[in-house]
């Protein structure tokens, strides 16, 4: 594992790159370990000050080291994030493996439940449950919903798979070896199914991120825990741009972007080492 | 007394339902029974489209019949249900696939399918019981355990495969084997070893195989008896030798005629 | 002048993933020619490399085959040319018109979305420079011959049947009347009864034209049948190369004196012995000659030393530094 990883870095540009990036990022929010100020306190520095050799990434309107915040943000962020890509290819592989190996009813019941969440509105929904929610609205609680909203997609990848997987020989085999339906799911069809849990893992922690900045900016979160969406709803609520103080938008946006740009990166590069006919197909001398 | 295994009036349909545009039959109409005091070679002659796969399979209780009875030691196979009852088919009858290297996981490696069998069908526990079981098994078949530990699919010839395939059948003690088309995607330098070791397993462990194929050459050398079908149907039966020494069908007939003889065609004139 | 030269020719799969470059040594070192009008079969189990020799002698090459070395020279009424060095555009004026290839899968060259008219179209109409209707006009007389309906044309690949795809492509390939054709195991996946059919079709073909045919097939019985000429390949070299009576009735090279005697006739039950160990791993070959790790005759030398390819009677080549005697 940790030669692959190291030869990937070596030898795969786009592996190197996004590692990098992502490095940075993840590194970055450690920092808020560090940080002098817890992240709800305000005016504990001069507001509006510019980038400086004081504060790195200026001050906010509310008194706050747009530096130390934002570490905290980009950390929550990431959690966030990486939350619910976990929770939603656990839902995703359960559904879709079961689904593609049984075939028959239980498939068709199970698509058809999966069909119906493909369809529904995430971003209408989730504004529906803030509403309803209102101050029981918690980040658990919406890394909850948005996880059971976000299986469906690569339910339906993961069981044609499956699928394909069922009819293969070597299941055949491993039925005739006396192996259960859960042995052969787990150590026959998932490494062919993996690759497609680490791509899709990837996109999702852009999805979930993406969304949760854009509920964030709109002010359908909890708006006192800083994200990076989070931050951009108050910057906006202070008329950050109009006021002249770029430095409150333009840090948050190019840390989101960094890490989208780092995942996406990491998801093609690792797609195409996973993928072994890819791999014999170019010639990396 | 029981016969080993016995059809009777087997059929497989496919399509059929309110909406189907017509029905398929794979498999119309066959009879046979193996018995187990005189263990032999049966062979099923077909081409492509002619139901002997769909047979295979259904004798292997992977497809279920949709008219006619297949009995396996008196016992009908549709009346087996439950984890328990499959299980305790498959210790007897176990099968042989065509493309050896798909019938391992080529992400896993070869071993692990030795093991599992020995665990759950031969009912051995315990580490070094089961390797023993795994051991003899492959040296029965010509290899050994230490020569294949730990290997991957794509690290094995085709012939090996399909004799490491055999030992895996082997190790439930089964009674049948049914072999669907072993040898056509091995090389021809090593097809002879894999048939000869069938042909021993049948004078030697007094096993029953059922040996499915095409290659009426491979019939010829290997076979007891012999069934030949075309599109579904058994259109002529018996003696392996007589059968294909002096064929009645038309489509025997046909079949031995089409068939090419690896010898130069003596005053052949070639361009 | 033979119609094609190989001399000396290495094709070698390079590849390096992660940095660890592995070479395969697909083709070895083959030199053979090929006769105006004559059948040549080529014949080698897996890892043998006959199929990279003819990807590479139809410059049908891709990263990560390289040739390594040697030269393809063909001689048509054109004026030689040299595959390896001729451009993209010398190499599609012959392409099809004094080359061409009939496939192991007809659908991997029917289109199966579009009627079968348009693969004669796309393959053979600039080639025969004939205004539209004229073409098909000789298309369809051409199928005739080849007792083709011309209703086929119109059809789509699926409505054909296995064996009727193969003899389409069959016409496909040399219906610009080609000086070499290249068949690469066209015959495989075809029933035995509609096997028969095909390879006598594609005999008339090449008797009619007078073409040249490189023949590439594991099955020695149709090479039997068919071939004029015959070469056995081993791991990437040419081990035995003569007329195919004469390879049959007295093989020198032991791969191929075992691999006929191991093959089952109808009406033969005298047991068969299966050459021992396994095909050569092409990524690490055996020192010296290729086949010493599984020959009964096999000495230091044949380790350390590569056996040459000789002649050891008129027109048969042997590579062996102790061949067979001849009974």
């Amino acid at each position: 594992m940790g030669s692959t990883f190291l030869a990937l870095l070596r030898s795969n540009r786009q592996f190197a790159a996004g590692i990098v990036l992502l490095a940075l990022v993840a590194g970055f929010s450690c920092l808020s370990f560090f940080s002098p100020w817890p992240p709800n306190d305000s005016f504990v520095v001069p507001p509006d000050l510019p980038p400086s050799a004081d504060y790195w990434f200026g001050t906010t309107s509310r008194g706050q080291d747009l530096f130390w915040l934002l570490s905290f943000a980009i950390r929550n962020t990431l959690v966030f994030g990486i939350v619910v890509a976990v929770l939603s290819r656990l839902l995703a592989l359960l559904i879709g493996l079961v689904a593609g190996y049984s075939g028959g009813v239980v498939d068709r019941l199970l698509m058809s439940i999966n069909d119906t969440f493909i369809v529904i509105p995430l971003f209408p929904i989730l504004v529906l449950f803030y509403f309803v929610l209102k101050d029981h609205m918690s980040w658990g609680l919406l890394a909850l919903m948005m996880a059971c909203l976000g299986w469906s997609y690569d339910a339906r990848l993961i069981r044609s798979v499956a699928l394909s997987l069922r009819h293969r020989e070597f299941t055949e085999t491993g039925i005739f070896s006396g192996m259960s339906t859960r042995q052969i799911l787990v150590e026959e069809h998932l490494p062919y199914v993996l690759p497609i849990v680490f791509s899709t893992t990837m996109n999702n922690i852009n999805w979930s991120i993406g969304l949760e900045v854009t509920l964030s900016v709109l002010g359908f979160t909890d708006i006192n825990t800083p994200t990076i969406g989070v931050m951009i709803y108050w910057a906006n609520q202070h008329t950050a741009l109009v006021a002249g103080i770029w430095w409150w938008i333009f840090f948050p946006v190019l840390l989101v972007v960094m890490t989208f740009i780092g995942l996406f990166l990491l998801a093609v590069s690792m797609n195409e080492h996973i993928d072994p006919r890819s791999r014999l197909g170019r010639s990396e001398r | 007394m029981t016969a080993l295994l016995e059809l009777k009036d087997v059929s497989r349909v496919y399509g059929g339902g309110p909406f189907a545009r017509r029905q398929v039959a794979a498999v119309s109409g066959v009879s046979f029974s193996l018995q187990e005091a005189r263990p032999e070679i049966f062979t099923v002659v077909g081409e492509s489209g002619s139901g002997k796969t769909t047979l295979a399979r259904m004798i292997l209780g992977m497809v279920a019949p949709s008219s006619g009875e297949i009995r396996f030691q008196g016992t009908d196979l549709a009346t087996i249900r439950g984890t328990a009852g499959r299980l305790a088919f498959m210790r007897k009858v176990q099968p042989i696939f065509q493309n050896p290297f798909e019938a391992f996981n080529p992400m896993k490696r070869v071993d692990r399918y030795l093991f599992a069998t020995a665990r759950r069908m031969a009912d051995v526990s315990g580490e070094a019981a089961i390797a023993a079981a795994a051991d003899t098994a492959l040296r029965s078949v010509g290899l050994s355990l230490a020569e294949i530990r730990g290997r991957f699919p794509h690290q094995l010839s085709g012939g090996q495969l399909q004799r490491i395939a055999i030992a895996r059948a082997l190790i439930s003690r089964p009674l049948l084997l049914v072999a669907d088309e072993p040898v056509s995607m091995i090389d021809a330098s090593l097809r002879a070893s894999i048939v000869n070791l069938l042909r021993e397993l049948r004078d030697n462990s007094g096993l029953a195989i059922i040996y499915i194929t095409h290659d009426l050459a491979t019939a010829y050398y290997v076979s007891d008896r012999i069934i030949i079908m075309r599109q579904g149907r058994v259109v002529e039966s018996g003696q392996a030798r007589a059968v294909l020494d002096d064929p009645q069908h038309p489509y025997s007939k046909l079949l031995k005629s089409s068939v090419l003889s690896p010898e130069v065609p003596t005053g052949a004139s070639h361009a | 002048m033979s119609v094609l030269a190989v001399e000396g020719l290495r094709a070698w799969y390079r590849t390096g993933t992660f940095g660890v470059p592995r070479d395969v040594r697909a083709v070895d070192g083959v030199s053979l020619s090929v006769e105006a009008g004559e059948i040549y079969g080529l014949a080698g189990e897996s890892s043998s490399g006959k199929t990279t020799l003819i990807k590479t002698i139809a410059a049908a090459t891709q990263p990560p085959l390289e040739v390594m070395a040697g030269t393809i020279t063909f001689a048509f009424p054109g004026g030689p040319i040299e595959m390896q060095r001729a451009d993209r555009r010398a190499l599609a004026a012959i392409r099809w018109r004094h080359l061409s290839y009939i496939m192991q899968g007809s659908m991997s060259v029917l289109n199966p979305v579009r009627r079968v008219r348009h693969a004669f179209v796309d393959f053979a109409f600039r080639h025969l420079g004939q205004p539209k209707p004229q073409f098909l006009e000789t298309v369809r007389a051409h199928l005739q011959r080849l007792q083709l309906g011309p209703d086929v044309l119109d059809a789509f690949p699926h409505q054909l049947s296995g064996g009727m795809r193969q003899r389409v492509t069959i016409a496909l390939a040399t219906v610009c009347r080609p000086e070499f054709i290249i068949a690469d195991e066209p015959t495989t996946a075809l029933d035995v009864v509609v096997q028969k059919e095909v390879l006598a079709m594609i005999r008339e073909i090449q008797r009619e034209l007078g073409s040249s045919v490189l023949f590439v097939t594991h099955d020695m019985a149709v090479h039997a049948n068919l071939a004029d000429r015959l070469g056995i390949m081993y791991g990437g070299r040419l081990v035995e190369e003569g007329r195919t009576d004469q390879l049959f009735r007295t093989p020198r090279h032991p791969y191929t004196a075992h691999l006929i005697a191991s093959l089952p006739r109808l009406g033969d039950t005298a047991p068969k012995a299966g050459l021992s160990g396994t095909p050569p791993n092409l990524a690490d070959p055996p020192s010296g000659c290729r086949f010493h790790p599984r020959c009964p005759r096999a000495t230091d030398l044949c380790r350390r030393e590569v056996p040459p390819l000789e002649p050891m009677a008129a027109g048969h080549r042997v590579a062996c530094f102790h061949p067979e005697p001849v009974a």
